[in-house]
């Protein structure tokens, strides 16, 4: 059986703060100066990729008590970014990670609904959760928020916003100059929503954006995260990049969507990878290892460990064997502010596991970490890289990838010199931009078109 | 006027909308119907910055703009409806080299840390030119769009109601802005070392929490964002009585006040002076500026003529907290050098109908006011800091 071919989603995530960025390289520039966010940005527009990805933290990582020194710290403000990106960029989408705990749903509805305005249309939220207290501890909400009503709140702000965007229909601005009428409608915004987490009423004062409302991604590997993608989101990003996980992940959420009355493409699976170019496949194995062994420093390996021990480890020497005493179980997490640790849900497993491959490898723990972290997703020439990609997305394990190069703001150059233009004689990638806004290159519906009050093409 | 040579003449121009006349729309020059375009707010803050202003304002609210103070209004024959101000003035931070980009921003209903992040990152994009018009709300059906706190509605601004509820706002105010700004100062500007050596990006000695412990809120930091460019982003705030020229005198770098003669100025300018002092800040530069609705034409009476045909569409005179010019361009010029002798430092511009009134500032009344020699003929600094003479202030938290 022939299908067609599917078309690849490409993104581009800025590399931020984790340790896969190689800050220590002479190329690498500011995260922070606006020059490297307008490089990325028109790099990755000229390669016709489809949107921008910038992710959010709302506190500095600590661990042990004192701030996480050995990867970036600090990143702009995500909307500031994004608004002046705006000025510099025509189609490229921008998408921004807004947390829905510590922000309100008025606020985030109106800074969605402006960016969109000043983007023309291609403005995306990827909706996240936070319960902790430790960032809490930087605004008057606080802690408060209970773990298990994360995603209920999270749930209720989403449709909270979207019930904001959608109290102005498009059509209420007249500004006829000569009968002297703004507005055709005085009650124009007008909304009242009464939940277990928001209770407000009033006008939103935003006029309704070229794509109506931002496009909703969301992030996620859990149960309920699954399942709040599927009622609601238009892609969901992923950790999943092996054939085989990247798979039962792609039907798993795709089977959940009948539930919610829609159909699998109007959920696209983004897993974010990252990739090492060389001139064979040969020379990019040789710089992937050392470039590997450039994010994973004796020091980040220790700390990488302590995400499993739970104890300072900072005695240990990293090119030494695995500590022989046993994970801290219970009590706060030593390291606080990373989404990492929750990875590792049985510490004293893990350890077992990892003293037994060490064993087996003869690794320090150093060796140990680099090889069962992040490694790189796509490693080879551009031939191998777009094969593999094209695979990837052929065999239904993705819609496509939210791409984390190592440099900043460099990193993507090469990708969108060389890959892309394989990826479109091979006729899997766009040579130009479907449209104005952000849905066109999605190849998501407008959200009135089922109040047949938008036209596609503008 | 005194013979001493005065200090160069600052000017800002506030944008909202088409314009401060709530008519203004229905002018030909208006472009309604493109108000929540990026190109227009472009077109705008470019025009300011060809007339070397020292920076725009871009107003801001939680709720469709109202005729009335303290409720909205189901009025459809005005502009309403806004987009976000720090959204629009970062939109437009790539477009200009020069002038200062002052959003408003409303604290009573936000996160210090976010408006933090997202004034300095302002002034990471835009190269230091970023400040921070802050406002209060008071406004019942405003808290009512958030749910987390009830405004009693009071009658009017200067009952003993009115006078508690909003004095507790300006407090809460005050200590926003002193989150804020002690996050600008929680990185030191040389935290990022980018040791390849010891393997650290950061000397975490110069990131510090902040721990600010208040009435309203409590903020651990430090900010996620980097000290910006200018260290401290410029604060204002606009000031009618006591309260507000408090937080002034406390925490703003300019304030705006709206006197309605030279004597008023001088009273205006007394107390928020005597204000600083008791705040301990008597020696710290704090720009005062009178703002001004302009309607301007060069030939004599045009502008009260506009102004009459506005008043007529608007259904009545406009009721402006601020003095409304009506003139010439030099009728403008005598006024804003008379005024100065009271002890103002410049002058925010609410120009009347932006379309017109815009253009009439930066290409008359600026040329009229540098043949004076009481205004630039050039940008002469990079940031908004440097055009507004205010030094970039050392980091509270340096050893």
């Amino acid at each position: 059986m022939s299908k067609p071919l599917k078309r690849i989603h490409l993104a581009a995530h800025f590399p931020g703060v984790n340790n896969t960025t190689v800050w220590s390289d002479p190329e690498a520039g500011s995260h922070i100066d606006f020059g490297s966010f307008t490089h990325f940005a028109q790099t990755a527009e000229r390669a016709k990729f489809d949107f921008l990805f910038l992710a959010e933290g709302l506190r500095l990582r600590e661990q042990g008590g004192k701030i996480y020194d050995l990867d970036v710290v600090g990143r702009p403000d995500t909307f500031t970014v994004l608004a002046a990106l705006a000025a510099v960029t025509e189609r490229l989408g921008l998408t921004g990670t807004i947390n829905s705990t510590f922000n309100e749903p008025y606020e985030v509805a109106r800074q969605f609904a402006s960016l969109d305005h000043l983007s023309g249309g291609r403005a995306a939220w990827n909706v996240v959760t936070s319960w902790d207290a430790f960032t809490g501890e930087n605004f008057r909400r606080g802690g408060f928020l209970p773990k298990e009503e994360r995603y209920s709140r999270a749930e209720e702000f989403l449709a909270t916003a979207n019930e904001l965007l959608d109290s102005w229909h498009g059509d209420e601005i007249v500004a006829d100059q000569a009968t002297g009428t703004f507005l055709r409608d005085a009650k124009a915004g007008s909304f009242v929503h009464t939940g277990q987490h928001f209770d407000i009423h009033g006008r939103f004062n935003v006029p309704r954006s070229p794509q109506g409302r931002p496009v909703i991604f969301q992030a996620g590997d859990s149960d309920e995260g699954r399942e709040f993608a599927a009622a609601g989101a238009d892609a969901i990003f992923s950790r999943h990049t092996t054939l085989e996980a990247g798979q039962a992940f792609y039907t798993d959420v795709k089977r959940r969507l009948a539930a919610y009355g829609r159909r699998p493409e109007e959920l696209l699976v983004l897993p974010a990878a990252t990739f090492v170019l060389g001139d064979t496949d040969a020379e990019a194995e040789e710089l992937a290892r050392e470039v590997r062994r450039r994010q994973v420093s004796g020091a980040t390996a220790l700390k990488h460990l302590e995400f499993v021990w739970n104890r300072d480890l900072s005695s240990y020497d990293p090119e030494g064997p695995l500590p022989g005493i046993d994970p801290y179980v219970g009590g706060p997490h030593i390291a606080e502010g990373r989404a990492q640790v929750r990875m590792y849900r049985d510490p004293l497993a893990t350890a077992r596991e990892w003293r037994e491959l060490a064993a087996a490898n003869n690794w320090s723990i150093r060796d140990l970490v680099i090889n069962t972290g992040n490694r790189q997703t796509f490693v080879g020439s551009p031939t191998t890289v777009a094969r593999d990609i094209d695979h990837f997305v052929q065999s239904d394990a993705s819609d496509g990838f939210i791409l984390v190069p190592h440099i900043t703001p460099g990193g993507l150059d090469a990708f969108a010199d060389k890959v892309v233009p394989l990826l479109q004689e091979q006729g899997v990638f766009r040579s130009e931009y479907e449209g104005p806004t952000l849905r066109h290159q999605l190849g998501l519906a407008h959200p009135d078109d089922a109040r047949g009050e938008w036209q596609a093409a503008s | 006027m005194s013979s001493a040579p005065l200090a160069p003449l600052h000017l800002a121009v506030a944008l909202d909308g088409t314009g401060w006349h709530p008519a203004s729309w229905r002018e030909p020059a208006a472009r309604p119907q493109e108000l929540f375009t990026a190109g227009y707010w472009a077109g705008l803050v470019t025009e300011a910055e060809r007339g070397l202003l020292d920076f725009v304002t871009i107003e801001d609210g939680l709720g469709p703009q109202s005729s009335h103070p303290f409720e909205p209004d189901d009025r459809t024959d005005q502009v309403r409806g806004r987009l976000d101000a720090v959204q629009t003035a970062a939109r437009v931070a790539p477009l200009t080299r020069h002038i200062g980009l002052v959003p408003t921003a409303v604290v009573t209903h936000t996160e210090p840390f976010h408006l933090s992040k997202a004034i300095a990152t302002l002034d990471h994009v835009s190269n230091g030119r970023a400040g921070l018009r802050v406002r209060i709300t008071a406004r019942p059906d405003e808290a009512a769009h958030f749910g987390r706190r009830t405004i009693p509605r009071v009658g009017a601004y200067d009952s003993p109601a009115a006078r508690e509820v909003v004095g507790g706002l300006f407090d809460e105010a005050a200590d926003h802005v002193e989150v804020v700004r002690r996050l600008w100062d929680s990185w030191e500007d040389d935290a990022e070392i980018r040791d390849v050596a010891t393997g650290r990006f950061v000397d975490r000695g110069k990131l510090h929490h902040i721990d600010f412990e208040g009435r309203y809120f409590s903020v651990r930091g430090p900010s996620v964002t980097p000290r910006p460019p200018q260290g401290q982003p410029v604060v204002t705030a606009l000031a009618h009585g006591t309260l507000p020229y408090r937080l002034v005198a406390r925490q703003a770098d300019i304030g705006y006040v709206t006197p309605h003669d030279t004597g008023q100025a001088r009273a205006i300018v007394a107390e928020i002076r005597a204000e600083q002092e008791a705040a301990g800040r008597a020696g710290q530069p704090l720009h005062v500026f009178a703002d001004l609705v302009v309607f301007l034409d060069d030939a004599p009476g045009a502008a009260a003529a506009r102004r009459e045909r506005l008043d007529a569409l608007a259904g009545g005179p406009y009721p402006s907290d601020a003095r409304v010019f009506t003139g010439t361009p030099a009728g403008l010029a005598d006024l804003l050098q008379e005024w100065r002798a009271a002890g103002l430092t410049g002058y925010r511009l609410r120009p009347a109908v932006l379309g017109h009134d815009l253009p009439a500032i930066t290409r008359s009344l600026v040329p009229e006011l540098q043949r004076r020699g009481v205004f630039r003929r050039a940008y002469e600094a990079g940031t908004l800091r440097g055009l507004l003479g205010l030094a970039r202030p050392a980091n509270r938290y340096a050893a």
